[in-house]
Order: C-alpha cells, then structure tokens, then sequence
C-alpha cells in the first residue's frame, strides 16, 4: 500500500477545486466566498505540505512516478505562499476591471496543482500531464481581462507559443523514451549513457521546450507581451510561481536523468544562462511600460538562476534554489508596489507614472527604493546575496568567464533600475494616487520589504533549509 | 574588551537615521532633526575619541576584534582595528558632524531624508575601516553607494543626474571585479577572514590576475588616472556636505583598501605592478594638476586637485618605504581635512553668490577678511607648505619615493610645484584682486557656524602640520609590521 499522505496536499486541492467548482454552479454571487475559501485551501494546503513532507529525505509512489524529497516540498511551500500572496492582493484590482468572479481563484489554485504536480513528478507522463494542467489555467488566466483587447492576444500568444514549446518538449520526450525504453527518470538515468547523436536531439529539444517556460533567451520572445497584455496580479503569477515550478522541473530533468549526459547540456545552459542575462539587462534599458521592463528583468535574474544550474554541482542547484525564492519576494514586493499606483479607479504602469513619487508617497517610494537596489544586487539588501550566492557556486567550478560576464550585466542592468530611482526621487512630482489600498496588499509589501531589507541580519537560515537539498 | 564597541561605533549613526525616520518633516522639526543628527554624531566622535585614547599604539594586532559566526560556514562578520585604520574611523567620525552643521544653508528641501543618507553613510564608511573579512569590508564598500547615490541625485546641482549615474555605474563596475576576486579567494585559501590570509598567504599563480581584480576596483574609487573623470563631476554636482563626504572619506577607502588588501594579500604582484601604479600616479599627479590650472569652477578645480593629491598617496604606497607609506596615510588624513575644508570654503560663498566661477569673484579680501585667512590656511594646507599637515604627508611620500625611484620622485616633485601654482593662482583670482563685482559688495562675513567648522578643520591641520607624532605614532608599529610582512614574503619566494 501506498504512502497516500506524501500526496495528500495534492489530493486535498484537488477535491478543493471540484468543491468550490461546484459551489460555483449552486450558489449565485459566490466570488468572495470562494476567493476566502481558496485562500483557505491554500493554507490548508501548505500545513499539510509542511507537515507531511517536509522532513521527508526521499519517498517515491505509485511505481517511482512520484517523488516527495526536500526540493520537492520546498519549492511546493514557495509555489503555495507565492499563490496565496497572489490572490490576496489580487481581489481590489479585480474589483475593479470588475472580473471578480469565481473562476479566477480556482484558476489559480488549479494551475497551482498543476505546478505541484510538475514539481513532485519522476516520469515524463506524470511532469507532462502537470505541466499541461498548468499551461492551460495560466492561458485562461492571461486572457482574463476579457473586454481588454491587449489581454485577449497575451492570451493567445501564450497559448499558441506555449503549445508549440509543449509540442517539441514531448518530441524530446519520446526520443528520450525511444532510447530508455522508459519515462521513469531514475531508469532513464541509468539508460542513457551513450553519445548518440540522436539523444541530443531529445535533450535539446526538452531544453528548449524548459527554457520556454521559464522564458530564457533566446525563447523568451512571449514574455514581454503578455506580462503586459495580462491583468497585472496574473502577471505577478506568472513572473513568480510558475516560474518556481519549470525551475524545479529544470533542475530535475538535468541532474536526474541527464546527469550522466552532463558535456552534452553544461554548454546549452551555460549559453540560455549568458543570453538571458545580457539580453535581460539591455534589453530592459529601452523600456517604458514597467511591465514590459519587468518582464526583460525577470529575463535577467531567470540568466542567473540558470548560471548557478550551470555549474553541475549541488552547490550550484542551492544557490538557485535560494536565487528562486529571494527573487520571488522581491517581484512580489514590486508588484505590491505596482498595484498601489492606482487613481480614481485606474491603474498606471508607465515608468513616467512614477515620476517624483518621492514627494508625495516618501514610504512607497522607500520601498521602491530598497526593491530596485535589491533586484540591482546592491549590498547589503537580499538581491545582493542571491547573486552572490550563484557567483560563488559558480566560481567554485572555476567558470570565470560566466562569473564575470554575469557581473558586467549587473551593472548594466544596474543602469534601468537606477533611471526608476532616478525618475522616482529626482524628477518633478505628479498627482497623488489614492492610498486607500486593502490591507493585504500593504501587508504584502510591508512584509516583503522588511524580508529584502534585514536579510542580511540573519542569512543562515535561508542557506540551512537549502542546503538540505542534495540531488546529485 | 567584551563590549562590542566597534559595533556600537558603526550602528550608532543607523540607530540615529532610525530616530531621525519617525521624525515627521516639516519646517518646525528642522531643527529637532538636525539637534539629533549632530548629536549621534558628535557622540560617535567621542566614542572614536576613547578609542584612539585605549588603543594600544606598541602592537601591531587587531584590537577590539569582534568574531561572530554570520553566514555559517562561510562568512564570520569580523571587525577589528589596527593603527592604520583607527586613523580614518576618527576622520570619519570628524568629518561628519561638521557636515551636519554645514547643512544650515545648502539642503533647502528634505532636510530629513538628507541627514538620514549621511548618517548611513557614515555607518558604511565606519565598516569599511574596520572590516576585517573580505566580503564584510565589500558589503560595506558597495552598501555606500546607495546613500552617495542618492545624495548627488536628490540635493545636487543642475547637472546632478548624469553625475549621480556616472558615479554610480564607475564604481560598480571597479567593484564587481572585485567581487569575483573576493569569491575566488575563499575557493583557494578556503576563507575571506584578512587575518588568517595574512597568515596563509595566497598561491603567487593567482596573485596578479587577483591583484588586478581588487585594483579595478580601488582605482576607479581613487580615482587614479584615467578612471578619474566621474570624480569631477560628482564633486561639482554633488551639495557641499556631498562633496566633503566624498572628498574626504570616499576616497580614503581606496587608498586604504590598497594599503590593507593590495599589499598585505598580494605582495608578489605589488611588486610586478608597482611600475604600473607608478606611472599612473606620476600622470595624476602632472595631468590633473595641469587640468586644475585650467578651471574656470572652483569646486571643480578642488576635484581635481584632490585626484592630483590621490596620485601622491598612490606613489607613496607603492614605495613600499616606512616613509612612503606613513606618508601616504598622513597625506590621507590631512587631504581629508583640507578637502572637506576647501568645498566648504566654495560652499561658503556659493551659498551667498550662487555661483562657484571663479570669475564671478576677486578682491574678497576687502569684504570678507576673516573668510580669507581661513581660505588661505586651507590654500597653503593644500600646496603642502611647511607648518601644515600637507608638507608633513607630501614631504614623507617623496622621501620614500626617493629611496625607491630617483626619476618618479623629481617628477612628482614637480606635481608641487605645479599644485602650489594651480592653489595660488585660485587664491588669488578669488581673494585678491580688486572688487569687480558690485554684488559681491553685500556679501557678509562667516557666521558663526561656518566659522566654527572651518576653525575646526584649520585647528588639526596646523597642529598636525607642526607637530605629527601623534599621527605617526599611532600608525608606525602597524606600518613596519606590514613591511616586514611584506618583505618576508618577498624573500621566501
């Protein structure tokens, strides 16, 4: 008999989404019940997850498809608080688009299923099918906005783009199966040791169809247009959670079953992993919607992640992981910052909306500030050890030439965060936006501020939980 | 020494930024805001005070050592002071109050937020000189550029923004290099702690592109010849108390972080690159003087004599002579007080004039007669003339240039020369002369503050120019030390 309480949290949101969804067809005007209910579940959710499997080292089910070890449960526990934080502060801007219906949290939670099943899967069918359970409630989610012109096509150039990234990430599946015999990981490990031509194929175009989800350069070409195009809280998902989830998935893929096929992949990812920092930084510089520009940024900082994957060590994937997880605090910090800038029902996203805002927002502003330093690597906020912890994995292999041009792009990229600086305190101030903002979203920022801000006050903590993490 | 003083020294003005953040801003709190500022300040002077007064000047170990464990297994967060760096923490604790007080006229708006920069600013700049793990001392030499930023950007000039970017990007990029070099020396020695790499020594392979990595960084901050070119537009863009912060301890940093980590880590490939170092300091010192007598803006010329003055400290270090090296620090020190005298001398009639050409004056003498004697103390303080603590810094730095390198030394000597005609001729076009200007006629004498603070900084720079042993006592034991480290090391090889 199975362990069925290893994947009890998946089986609780599952049931939750059939329930509510039900609920949804009985009961008329049911959107604030179920938006408070589904924040329910996913604090339900994340007990369990706690609970359950956090001090799990290594369990597998249902004939080794499923793994439940200490990334799994991590990254789990990140995707949840990064949805939960999400759909709090998202209900005064759904409001007013008046979108506020039931479907947008159980879109949430359901895509939130899909990542946690990506998350867990050790098969090729099982990582399919969560990743397509995810694909599809994040298409419906950026075409949200309905009425919105821009919202629709964000959603159909993600859906076409992602499914054509679906198709060749299969297409790499079955040459990798053909040569396995097996969609099992670990026997896929095991199999593939040969230097076929043809394998490479299957790994590249796995890749390739990863790089996709998590928008490395040079597949990344979706990213800004439907950062902008979506309702900006389905944005805020979609810089962070999913992200969290294709990380986990990347990570799984190289150090699992291709760990043996280590020369076949260093130099595929070394490259997405210079590309999306150069093109990330100076990209970014031309920008004049802050959601496009966080798009190119989150570009950027996805270049360094992948640098500490890079590196084929444990020391690397750690340093990633905790990359993952401070940046997922600071783009929901600067979200939190985005959805405050708000006048008479309307929601402003040029970076010119920003101008003097020190004048008549001093504290928002301040926690711009301390963002944008942070997401520029500045010591001594979070950004900085984020970065520093990659540089020194990476260093550790002696990969120089990685290091070095990963640092030059900071300093480029340093350049756009500093022209936001620059037009928030220097420039001439504009109207005020209104401050009746829900107390969640103040929460959110003030937490996540006070997190980037006083990180350097305690830094084991994070590095302790991480380094239990141990996949090669 | 249980009490963590050298924490208490580098939190302090943090916990009185925290203070001066509740403090509401509006025009009634002005003064509250600035009574408290100079008050943490002023105490954290005292504090520095007492500690120069226990230090123990016959060693030349780190006292008042502070070791906790930060980011386990990696990184203590370890500080301590040793008789070089005691010197700049008690600059810097100086300088900053007379900054504070300086306020009065030049920061017309967010009074508030103006002193909470500085006050963090003077928290980072403490860390700086009394890190004593690689990547704490980082942290703190990058952490200062967000205040410094911000300082240039918000309250400075016309031209502020493209000063404030150029000084920030410049920078950075020195330092990331750096940081590289930094994580690199933690994968060959297996620690970033100054003390124990002293010990242990670095692999003579590594030494140059290493020494390299931590020079980028160090000469852009310097600034040396030719990454001087932000400095001269910071200065000029940046407010008076701006300016005195940057001239005065900013680049300290650098001449300090040469002395403590290019020679102490890397001597083998101090050696190699001294000619290098030399050469760039002899162009500082000949080029930029030259630049200086061309300027038509005094805040300007001042930046660049200052990085002229950085080519000295730069030479003197490379000497690697008793001499050269006490000198380099002396000069430090005392260029610390004479900058940060001579911006505010410009800040003085700036705030009156509104102009810092020097055309707009001459004949100041006649209206202004207190202002000039204190101008020309700082002028002559500045040409290194006998009796001021600039003759002690520059005189020491060319003897030891002189044991070292006949040619650099007659060279550099030049630089003198060059540095008392470029001073003079400033004093004279602006002080002597006849009384041109019609406006400049209503222009009033030093008010009390401004006459405070400019005593203030003339009272150490004549006294430490007459009788410097306070100075080279504190520093001595610490610079034979090094030396002898250094030698050691050298004729192991």
């Amino acid at each position: 008999m199975e362990n069925l309480n290893l994947i009890l949290p998946e089986i609780f949101i599952s049931l939750s989404i059939m329930f509510l969804l039900t609920l949804g067809v009985f009961k008329k005007d049911s959107s604030k019940i179920t938006f408070n209910l589904s924040l329910f579940v996913i604090l339900i959710t994340g007990i369990i997850t706690i609970n359950e499997t956090f001090s799990v080292t290594r369990e597998t089910l249902f004939n080794e498809s499923i793994i439940i070890d200490h990334m799994s449960s991590l990254m789990k526990i990140i995707t949840l608080i990064g949805g939960f934080l999400v759909l709090v502060i998202s209900s005064s801007y759904l409001k007013i688009f008046k979108i506020y219906n039931i479907e947008y949290p159980i879109l949430i939670l359901s895509s939130i299923l899909g990542m946690m099943i990506m998350i867990s899967s050790n098969d090729l069918i099982v990582f399919y099918m969560g990743l397509e359970l995810q694909s599809l409630a994040l298409y419906v989610l950026a075409t949200y906005n309905r009425d919105q012109l821009k919202s629709s096509e964000a959603g159909l150039k993600y859906f076409v783009l992602s499914a054509l990234s679906s198709g060749l990430l299969l297409y790499g599946c079955s040459l990798v199966y053909g040569f396995s015999g097996s969609t099992n990981f670990d026997i896929i490990s095991n199999q593939l040791s040969s230097n076929e031509y043809v394998l490479t194929f299957g790994i590249v175009f796995i890749l390739v169809g990863l790089a996709f989800k998590i928008s490395a350069v040079p597949f990344h070409m979706w990213a800004p247009d439907v950062y902008e195009g979506s309702p900006t809280t389905v944005t805020l998902f979609f810089t962070i959670v999913p992200k969290v989830a294709a990380l986990t998935v990347f990570i799984r893929f190289l150090y699992v079953p291709f760990l043996n096929l280590i020369d076949q992949w260093q130099m595929i990812v070394v490259f997405l992993s210079i590309a999306s920092m150069v093109f990330g930084a100076v990209a970014a510089i031309g920008q004049t919607n802050l959601k496009r520009l966080v798009a190119y940024s989150s570009i950027g900082h996805i270049g360094y992640t992948l640098a500490g994957l890079a590196t084929a060590s444990n020391e690397g994937i750690q340093s990633s992981i905790t990359y993952i997880s401070i940046y997922v605090v600071m783009n929901l910090a600067l979200f939190s910052c985005l959805l405050m800038l708000r006048r008479k029902d309307q929601y402003y996203e040029d970076i010119d909306d920003l101008s003097g805002l020190s004048k008549n927002h001093p504290l928002l502003s301040l926690c711009l500030l301390l963002i944008l330093f942070s997401l520029a690597g500045i010591p001594p906020l979070a950004g900085f050890f984020a970065k520093f912890y990659v540089f020194k994995a990476v260093l550790e292999q002696s990969m120089y030439f990685l290091a070095i041009v990963g640092l030059l792009s900071t300093v480029v990229a340093a350049f756009y965060y500093l022209r936001i600086i620059k037009i928030i305190y220097f420039d001439k101030e504009k109207d005020k936006y209104d401050t009746d903002h829900s107390l969640w979203l103040k929460f959110s920022l003030t937490f996540s501020t006070i997190l980037i801000l006083f990180y350097f006050i305690f830094p084991s903590q994070l590095v302790e939980v991480v380094s239990r993490i141990n996949i090669i | 020494m249980n009490f963590p003083i050298l924490s208490s020294l580098i939190l302090l003005p943090t916990v009185g930024a925290l203070f001066l953040f509740f403090i509401k801003e509006k025009e009634g709190n002005n003064a509250t805001i600035k009574y408290v500022a100079l008050f943490t300040t002023v105490v954290n002077f005292l504090i520095s005070i007492y500690l120069w007064v226990v230090f123990d000047q016959s060693t030349s170990n780190f006292q008042f050592i502070e070791d906790r464990i930060w980011i386990k297994g990696f990184i203590n967060y370890k500080v301590g002071i040793d008789g070089i760096s005691i010197l700049f923490i008690i600059l810097t604790t100086f300088i900053t109050p007379l900054c504070i007080i300086s306020v009065n006229n030049s920061v017309k708006n967010r009074l508030r937020d103006f002193l909470i920069a500085i006050l963090i600013m003077e928290s980072f700049m403490i860390g700086v000189f009394s890190a004593l793990d690689l990547v704490v001392f980082y942290l703190f030499f990058e952490a200062g550029l967000i205040p410094m930023f911000l300082i240039i950007g918000i309250w400075g000039g016309a031209r502020r923004v493209y000063s404030a970017f150029k000084f920030f990007l410049y920078t950075l990029l020195g330092s990331v290099l750096m940081l590289v070099a930094i994580i690199s020396i933690y994968w060959i020695t297996g620690t970033t702690d100054v003390v124990k790499l002293y010990e242990v020594g670095i692999d003579v392979k590594y030494q140059n592109l290493l020494w390299l990595a931590f020079f980028s960084s160090f000469a852009v901050k310097t600034p040396m010849w030719p990454v001087h070119t932000w400095l001269p537009d910071a200065h000029v863009e940046a407010p008076t108390a701006g300016s005195v912060l940057l001239a005065a301890i900013l680049l300290k940093m650098a001449g300090y972080g040469f002395i403590r980590f290019s020679l102490g880590l890397f001597p083998e490939a101090s050696e190699i690159f001294t000619p290098l170092i030399y050469v760039l300091s002899v162009i500082a010192i000949i080029f930029t003087s030259l630049i200086a007598l061309m300027q038509e803006d005094m805040k300007k010329l001042i930046a660049y004599s200052s990085v002229a003055h950085m080519g000295f400290v730069t030479l003197g270090i490379f000497t690697l002579k008793q001499q050269g090296i006490e000198g380099s620090i002396i000069q430090m020190i005392s260029h610390g007080l004479v900058s940060a005298a001579l911006f505010l001398t410009v800040g003085v009639v700036y705030d009156r004039m509104h102009s810092r050409l020097i055309s707009t004056y001459g004949g100041l003498v006649s209206v202004i007669p207190k202002y000039s004697i204190l101008f020309m103390v700082f002028a002559l303080a500045s040409l290194g003339l006998p009796g001021t603590s600039g003759f002690i810094g520059e005189f020491l730095i060319l003897m030891g240039a002189f044991k070292d390198n006949f040619l650099v030394a007659v060279v550099a000597s030049l630089g003198v020369i060059l540095g008392a005609a470029y001073m003079l001729w400033l004093y004279k076009r602006v002080v002597f002369g006849k009384l041109i200007n019609e406006d400049l006629k209503k222009i009033v004498d030093l008010n009390r503050s401004e006459y405070f603070i400019l005593s203030c900084l003339a009272g150490p720079i004549l006294f430490y120019g007459f009788y410097p042993d306070p100075l080279i006592n504190t520093i001595e034991v610490s610079v034979t030390d090094l030396i002898n480290m250094y030698e050691t090391s050298l004729a192991s090889k």
